[in-house]
């Protein structure tokens, strides 16, 4: 029983380095073929257009429902201390630093990620990848370097109108429904939002965009033989991207702090 | 011309080829044959650097392919076009953009002059007009005449078929065949394919090499191989099952 344990214990220590392996020399060689240029501007288009305009709604949803409910339950708190006017900042602070790169980061690992997995298993199952190679394109330029380079592009402006649409909708939510004042509203949101909660949401959200379409693109290029290989790949890309979104996020906000204040 | 030198290839504790090597010459139309599972079309992959061998060499035109890396390769690999078993059309872009795709990579040709390339290539295989179907939209003989024409459309050197006629009709069967010979004649093109369809073997190969538990077991020219008295190449040959080996269990 005990060996049977360490057994299994060494197997699942042995097949995360793999990974671990296996995505860095992937990072490698992207950044090799976008240093050579070599990747497919048509094929970056083509992504930026799926991963940026596509999950434009699902962003905004995401960020304006979380802007309202933190509005509404912060208003709820703070209304007790007869602190309303503080409502607002609160909503803007969270949602710039945090809530709007990591829901938006876990909404494109779950829409944009598994689609990788799935599109680069679902190729890698039939084949596709191998009549790629023996045409003389290598996958990473062709596969994988546009997606990362969209993701990375794309999550940040996402981020940028969910964090947007989120204070808006907060906004809207405390002057119309709870009746905060607009005005000492707007001035303590301004006072008390730094281009610092600005930036970090910004560069969470870059990075997160990297995670995800390293992992989805990873997960895919590697997925085993059959329908199963390809469910099991799209499953694991979303959820290990999440939980690297979640682990990072924290490590994130102490490094961004300490770098940026 | 392609060489392989004591290729030794395995999965897991399974040793797929063991100490294969052969020699294929310029201009030669050679057949692997051998049971399901015995390797042949692993061996294809690694003539063509798609899967690296364990051990041994794999020489092609004079260079040793096996220690380069997958950029280096993709000079090797130019010289080759390769016939997958289930065409593997990449199945979001068309007829048009699938054969197009080598012609495009290279960037080297304009755009009337891709147009005119993709027709030739559609026109060799005796599909014209098709370039706006999507490869859903395409029979599985048709889907494998246009994995065909993607393979010849930049003229390689050697041409590598894996099952060409698995999964068609005899009528289909035969017209491939008859394809791959005209492909042979008029590019003068090294092929090489792997198949169990003994009319296809008889057809369109000039020499024969048989694969049995992972090694070599024959070679000779189709008359050769057909006529022996072996009888392990005899059973395959005639397709004959063995009453003492169970394999519905």
């Amino acid at each position: 029983m005990a060996t049977g344990i360490v057994e299994r214990t060494k197997e699942i220590i042995g097949e995360s380095l793999r990974g671990l392996g296996g995505i860095a020399l992937m990072t490698l060689e992207s950044i090799r073929s976008l240093l050579h240029k070599n990747f497919v501007w048509r094929e970056l288009i083509n992504h930026i257009y799926f991963i940026g305009v596509k999950s434009q709604s699902v962003v905004l949803i995401t960020g304006a429902f979380t802007g309202m409910v933190l509005c509404a339950q912060t208003f709820f708190q703070f209304h007790k201390v007869k602190m309303d006017t503080a409502t607002l900042a609160v909503v803007s602070v969270s949602m710039c630093a945090e809530l709007g790169p990591v829901l938006s980061g876990l909404m494109v690992a779950g829409r944009v990620g598994a689609a990788m997995a799935a599109e680069l298993g679902t190729m890698r199952v039939t084949e596709q990848i191998d009549a790629l190679r023996t045409l003389a394109t290598h996958p990473i330029d062709y596969l994988v370097v546009p997606r990362i380079i969209a993701t990375t592009v794309a999550l940040p402006l996402l981020t940028a109108e969910a964090i947007a649409f989120g204070i808006l909708a907060g906004f809207v939510v405390g002057v119309y429904l709870m009746g905060i004042d607009p005005a000492y509203s707007w001035h303590n949101m301004a006072k008390y939002t730094s281009t610092v909660d600005v930036l970090t949401g910004i560069i969470k959200a870059f990075i997160f965009g990297a995670v995800v379409s390293l992992i989805g693109c990873y997960k895919g290029m590697n997925c085993s033989q059959g329908a199963q290989g390809v469910g099991k790949a799209t499953t694991e890309a979303v959820v290990f991207a999440s939980i690297t979104i979640l682990i990072s996020n924290f490590f994130l906000t102490l490094v961004l702090n300490k770098l940026l204040a | 011309m392609i060489e392989t030198k004591d290729i030794v290839k395995g999965f897991g504790r399974q040793r797929v080829l063991d100490g294969i090597s052969l020699k294929i010459e310029k201009g030669e139309s050679v057949a692997i044959i051998g049971r399901s599972g015995c390797g042949k079309s692993v061996l294809l992959k690694t003539i063509i650097g798609l899967m690296p061998p364990d051990s041994g060499k794999v020489i092609i035109d004079g260079q040793d392919i096996t220690r380069l890396n997958e950029r280096e390769l993709i000079k090797v690999r130019k010289k080759f076009g390769m016939l997958f078993q289930s065409a593997a059309l990449f199945d979001s872009m068309n007829v048009f953009e699938n054969i197009s795709f080598p012609l495009r990579r290279e960037k080297r040709l304009s755009e009337d002059e891709t147009k005119q390339k993709v027709a030739e290539a559609l026109e060799m295989v005796e599909m014209p007009g098709i370039e706006l179907k999507m490869p859903s939209e395409l029979s599985g003989g048709m889907r494998k005449r246009v994995g065909l024409a993607r393979a010849i459309v930049y003229q390689p050197e050697i041409i590598l078929y894996d099952e060409p006629t698995t999964g068609l009709d005899p009528v289909v069967s035969d017209s491939i065949d008859k394809l791959i010979l005209r492909i042979c004649e008029r590019l003068n093109v090294t092929t090489v394919v792997v198949t169990h369809d003994m009319r296809s073997v008889r057809r369109v190969s000039k020499r024969i090499f048989m694969m049995h538990k992972g090694k070599i077991y024959a070679t000779g020219t189709p008359e050769e191989i057909f006529e022996s008295k072996d009888p392990i190449v005899k059973q395959f040959v005639n397709g004959e099952s063995d009453p003492k080996e169970v394999f519905f269990l």
